[in-house]
């Protein structure tokens, strides 16, 4: 519910700011084929793929994030997947962009692509691998030019500590700020950036936890950054 | 101020019946004084915070009668048997030994604002610069013709955690096979608006396993409540046919209660009951109608810093303030608690004081890992403190969704404790 309401806001915003929209999330196949050789190494598609490094990618459109059985997924993504990540072209466009805005700590170390095109292209290829394409969930016209990284800028601001501490009450309802985490993680002691991009992706409604999403929505870029300010120093 | 003689003497007068003249406490302390009554979610969290972050610079008194605190959040899971009592309850300790706060375990029976000051029934006097009221609720007298508080032995309300707690789960476990467990509902507002429907839950949950012939009936003044398409489903999913709802529309309105032959009558309509679980309408605890803050049944507040309307030296936290849209929850009080927090300090110390920022959730248990939650943003408008945003569970979300819920009210309960108490 909120995320929708969240999301249709932002591309509300990009719209405005004339950004520039692909009119359908199609891509070129051929082309993402030959990036998927990035991908390759760990994650097998096509008939017969299996789970290696990384789980394999046949019909990952439309799937729960942490679907393939038996693979040991990180905390992180099965934390993600509990709390209802879904895999359609939104998600997966975010994901490929930067892993860590949808899944702290995943264990794919891969530090993403920032080309539309590219990802487009490369999302073309494996949706081939999905089971059903009538059942794929194409991506609203606007979806696919959601910039969802943190702009270079944003993630540039100094916060300040002392506020995030005052901003900081709103968490500790919450979250223990002794770091122990039992059902609702830590959040003490991130590195900067996780915590800024993190937050960002919870408020841009990429990653799906509502409670996250609508404390996220009210905090402003400055806001973000002194309580990551905060949570990193908290002993 | 530590316990001196003269506050030693006192106790001992008081105890004897023979006090001649109050004891006055903290009179030269020379640091600004707050004096928090009520050791709850607003209560604790507020005096916690104000002696945490002016780092001593306020003299912080608590006034709480009990020694140790048991949560009315997640005491509807005691009587569904996921948790232990003693799992709820929490001591004051820490608030004294890690912050200075000065606890003091003593009802409070009297505000004087002109002098600005509070009386225990222990005999003290406590002088205040500022004064929180965090009591809870208290119930209002007749509101279920048959039940006061002198019978909540026989038929208990249950709604402050703790012994009434403990017995009520110990008559259900007593009804005979086939027995019906009754529960009159309150009418709006009230504390923790899901709070009677998890309770039904989790009775359900305790019948199914202990007594599964029996049968759940509610009576209930409301046409609607919260969460209730979430409990409604799960009812049907996890209880086929065991509970019983009678709104308004059916008398669930006209009740009345008789403790000797164990009846309930709704709409004139008598029914043998096995227990019954009288929820009276509530009113703001009692010490808030005695400091005169309260209109009507509540304490009106200002949005903005949760002083009262009445008098801009005290602030009513939580189920005895009327604020507008937030709900009577701990996680509301909690979170007013830290705009109070801030605001008694800036006006102490001239701290800075930045816009309040209210939030709440409330998490449900329906039945074992099927948990719902609610939530929303507030913010303080002229008027009343306003909702901006919110949630709520949807109804057939999967398995593994409601198991994730319900592992995060339980990270949710050790860091709002935490919150209050460390």
């Amino acid at each position: 519910m909120g995320a929708g309401m969240a999301r249709s806001a932002v591309f509300g915003i990009l719209l405005g700011l004339g950004t520039s929209l692909h009119a359908d999330a199609g891509g070129d196949a051929e082309r993402g084929a030959e990036l998927y050789g990035q991908c390759v190494a760990c994650h097998a598609i096509g008939e017969g793929a299996t789970d290696g490094i990384g789980p394999h990618l046949n019909g990952i459109f439309d799937r729960g994030a942490a679907h393939s059985e038996g693979f040991p997924y990180s905390e992180g993504f099965e934390r993600a997947a509990a709390t209802g990540l879904t895999w359609d072209y939104d998600t997966l466009d975010a994901f490929i962009e930067n892993p860590r805005a949808v899944v702290t700590r995943t264990r794919m170390t891969f530090r993403g692509i920032r080309d539309q095109q590219d990802r487009d292209d490369l999302l073309a290829y494996i949706r081939q691998f999905s089971a059903d394409p009538q059942n794929y969930p194409e991506a609203a016209p606007t979806a696919a030019a959601v910039d969802h990284s943190v702009a270079p800028e944003v993630l540039a601001i100094i916060g300040d500590p002392a506020y995030g501490e005052y901003l900081s009450g709103e968490c500790t309802s919450c979250h223990l700020t002794s770091g122990a985490a039992s059902g609702i993680p830590s959040i003490t002691r991130w590195p900067v950036d996780t915590f800024v991009i993190a937050m960002h992706a919870y408020k841009d409604g990429v990653r799906p936890h509502p409670v996250m999403q609508m404390m996220a929505q009210r905090l402003s870029n400055e806001e973000i950054a002194a309580l990551a300010a905060y949570f990193e120093k908290l002993e | 101020m530590r316990l001196n003689r003269r506050a030693f003497v006192g106790t001992a007068a008081a105890a004897t019946g023979v006090l001649s003249a109050p004891v006055v406490w903290g009179q030269d302390s020379g640091r600004p004084r707050v004096v928090v009554i009520g050791g709850g979610a607003g209560g604790a969290t507020a005096a916690r915070y104000i002696a945490k972050d002016s780092d001593g610079e306020i003299d912080v008194t608590l006034v709480e009668p009990t020694r140790a605190y048991y949560t009315c959040f997640f005491s509807n899971l005691y009587i569904g048997g996921f948790r232990e009592m003693d799992s709820l309850g929490h001591s004051y300790g820490s608030l004294a030994a890690n912050h200075g706060i000065n606890v003091l375990h003593d009802w409070a029976v009297g505000v004087d604002r002109d002098a600005k000051t509070v009386t225990t029934a222990g005999g003290y006097t406590l002088p205040y610069d500022r004064l929180v009221l965090s009591p809870g609720i208290d119930f209002v007298d007749g509101a279920v013709p048959g039940w006061d508080v002198t019978v909540q032995d026989r038929m208990p309300h249950a709604y402050k955690a703790g012994s009434q707690t403990e017995l009520l789960k110990a008559q259900i476990m007593e009804m005979p096979e086939g027995g019906t467990y009754a529960m009159v509902a309150p009418p709006n507002p009230y504390r923790c608006p899901p709070g009677p429907y998890e309770r039904v839950s989790m009775v359900a949950h305790l019948l199914t396993e202990i007594n599964p012939t029996a049968k759940i009936l509610i009576a209930d003044p409301k046409q609607n409540f919260s969460k209730q398409a979430l409990f409604q489903e799960g009812w049907n999913r996890h209880y086929p046919g065991m509970i019983e709802r009678v709104g308004p529309d059916f008398g669930g309105d006209m009740v009345e209660v008789d403790t000797d032959a164990m009846t309930l009558s709704i709409d004139g309509d008598v029914t043998n009951v096995d227990v019954c679980n009288v929820i009276p309408a509530m009113k703001a605890g009692r010490i808030a109608d005695i400091a005169g803050v309260t209109e009507g049944n509540w304490a009106p507040v200002n949005p903005e810093d949760m002083s009262s309307t009445m008098d801009e030296n005290i602030y009513v936290l939580g189920d005895s303030s009327s604020q507008g849209d937030m709900p009577k929850s701990g996680y509301a009080a909690n979170s007013q608690a830290k705009a109070c927090a801030m605001a008694v300090r800036g006006a102490l110390t001239g701290s800075s004081v930045f816009p309040a920022r209210y939030a709440n959730t409330c998490w449900s248990l329906i039945a074992p890992n099927d948990g719902v939650k609610v939530g929303a943003t507030y913010e303080a408008t002229e008027e009343k403190i306003a909702s901006v945003d919110g949630f709520i569970s949807q109804t057939g979300e999967t398995d593994e969704v409601r198991e994730a819920t319900y592992v995060e009210s339980l990270g949710w309960y050790d860091g709002i404790v935490s919150d209050m108490f460390t």
